[in-house]
């Protein structure tokens, strides 16, 4: 099936493309597909394209005076996506995490708040895969939807002013790793040590949109480990190829 | 080279920003007054896509070690070459040794020094622009030395005598298109936003400018989708967010308008105190 889809105006040199305002697989398998194939009609006057949850933005290098014009291109290229597909060509990442008191600032209040005992907590949050929905909010930090219900938790009244970079948080439906030290509202309960952003390679982000994400416990003396393999450049970070 | 003897309040290299990482949640940065930065490049005969140095309400004060041509254009700072007066939107011929200095802002926020073939200091994502973890350094500190190349100036002729329009550094008019939730406001809400004058807060940065003033709000947040530099959010408590070319690259709040790009230009020039206006537009 296709989904109904709105084309609106925005600002001069953009359109912006919704879906119905959901989160889930299907929607983005069905953006991420019209995205390539956006891509693969080579439009040298678009300049990017940029999605989310439920939208593609498509930002051209020009004022765009016949906007209806180019909404229809871009509708008669949607419409030759007529079967949708239910998955998309991606990988899954495997994220170590250390969930020690050292770095899981939020945990224990969490744990009491919750009546979950801590190692639960970890259990849930490391039982699920994480779907990358898009990459946004800070370089490199990653929108993963999927996390357990019962760790559903509002965000902090009082944002922290610094939250360390590799934070591994929970904010109201969502988690998230914090890809450079930020100020954040999120609930700490640990931390990576790999890099999830280095503006110095190619490609700053080993994950894109429509990724998998699963994080496993590492103990402190794996992370330390790990820390120092980053360091030294010698980190593989372990991921399977998922066929569409 | 040039040494940089004083930052100033908050001086960065700029140029037209990085495009094409939005999707790794890379900020566009870039100039925040293209006119300006476009207009001190193409009166050095630069590419327009040379980085200039962008100046916020106190200059810079700084020592050139080579000969080169300057211009400086958007904001007017009471400009000095050793000591001596110079105008805005005009060449001039630095030596080695010669210090540019800036007194008393007068109009406009931001200025703009283009130096001939632009400044070569660090590109990263194929942008010069500064911003916090994408660049070593989000400003210039006292003591940097920015590159430039340096130029015999034998050759260098310029006689263009180009009257310059500044009007627009006074203008309080921003022209906005409908923002993808316009619609969900209600009538009443419509004629709030665009026939207030608001006023800037002193929450203003390259990132966002907030507005003082409240308008009524009941609108929901949205599914987070992307946004853009001009894009005014509304926000839960009321107030209006102008977002600017640092911004973060998705947001929650609804985008109630979209400022065009001349009148990113114009906020741009603005600071705390001063007062804005949203006109609607429906043609470009």
């Amino acid at each position: 099936m296709t989904f109904s889809l709105t084309y609106k105006l925005y600002g001069e040199r953009s359109i912006l493309i919704e879906w119905p305002s959901f989160i889930q697989d299907d929607i983005l398998f069905d953006l991420l597909h019209f995205k390539d194939l956006i891509h693969l009609n080579g439009l040298k006057h678009i300049k990017e394209i940029r999605s989310a949850y439920n939208s593609l933005l498509v930002v051209y290098d020009k004022k765009l005076r016949a906007y209806d014009e180019e909404i229809k291109v871009l509708n008669a290229i949607y419409k030759t996506t007529s079967i949708s597909k239910k998955t998309y060509n991606s990988r899954l990442w495997k994220i170590p995490v250390c969930y020690d008191a050292q770095f899981a600032f939020d945990i224990e209040a969490l744990s009491k708040s919750k009546k979950i005992p801590i190692d639960e907590i970890i259990k849930r949050h490391t039982n699920v895969i994480y779907r990358v929905c898009f990459i946004g909010f800070l370089p490199g930090f990653l929108y993963l939807s999927g996390l357990h219900e019962t760790l559903f938790t509002p965000r902090k009244a009082t944002p922290r002013l610094k939250v360390e970079k590799g934070a591994v948080a929970i904010g109201g439906n969502q988690t998230g790793i914090y890809p450079i030290e930020s100020p954040g509202g999120w609930h700490v309960i640990g931390n990576s040590p790999i890099p999830f952003f280095n503006p110095k390679q190619d490609s700053p982000c080993f994950a894109k949109a429509g990724d998998q994400v699963q994080f496993y416990s590492i103990d402190i003396e794996a992370y330390n480990h790990i820390k120092n393999l980053v360091k030294n450049n010698t980190y593989v970070l372990e991921s399977e190829g998922i066929n569409g | 080279m040039v040494d940089v003897l004083q930052a100033g309040f908050y001086s960065s290299i700029q140029d037209l920003g990085r495009y094409g990482f939005q999707d790794y949640g890379v900020p566009y940065s870039g100039v925040m007054d293209e006119q300006a930065a476009t207009i001190a490049n193409l009166l050095l005969g630069n590419n327009t896509k040379d980085a200039v140095l962008e100046m916020t309400i106190i200059g810079a004060k700084l020592k050139f070690e080579c000969d080169t041509l300057i211009c400086l254009s958007g904001a007017y700072m009471n400009p000095q070459l050793n000591k001596k007066p110079i105008k805005n939107n005009k060449v001039f011929k630095v030596h080695s040794g010669d210090v540019l200095s800036f007194g008393k802002l007068e109009s406009g926020c931001r200025c703009y020094l283009s130096v001939l073939g632009g400044f070569k200091t660090e590109k990263v994502m194929e942008s010069r622009s500064m911003y916090q973890h994408i660049t070593a350094q989000s400003t210039i500190r006292k003591g940097d030395k920015l590159a430039i190349e340096p130029s015999s100036l034998k050759h260098e002729r310029h006689y263009s005598n180009l009257r310059i329009n500044s009007s627009y550094l006074l203008n309080s008019t921003l022209n906005v298109l409908k923002g993808p939730e316009f619609e969900k406001l209600s009538i009443k809400q419509q004629e709030q936003v665009l026939n207030t004058n608001f006023t800037i807060s002193k929450l203003n940065n390259r990132m966002a400018y907030q507005l003082e003033s409240p308008i009524e709000n009941s609108l929901e947040s949205i599914i987070t989708s992307p946004v853009l530099p001009g894009t005014v959010q509304l926000t839960p408590s009321g107030k209006l967010i102008v977002l600017m070319r640092d911004c973060q690259t998705t947001g929650g709040y609804p985008r109630v308008m979209q400022l065009t790009k001349s009148a990113l230009n114009v906020l741009g020039q603005k600071f705390v105190g001063q007062t804005v206006k949203f006109n609607l537009i429906s043609k470009f």
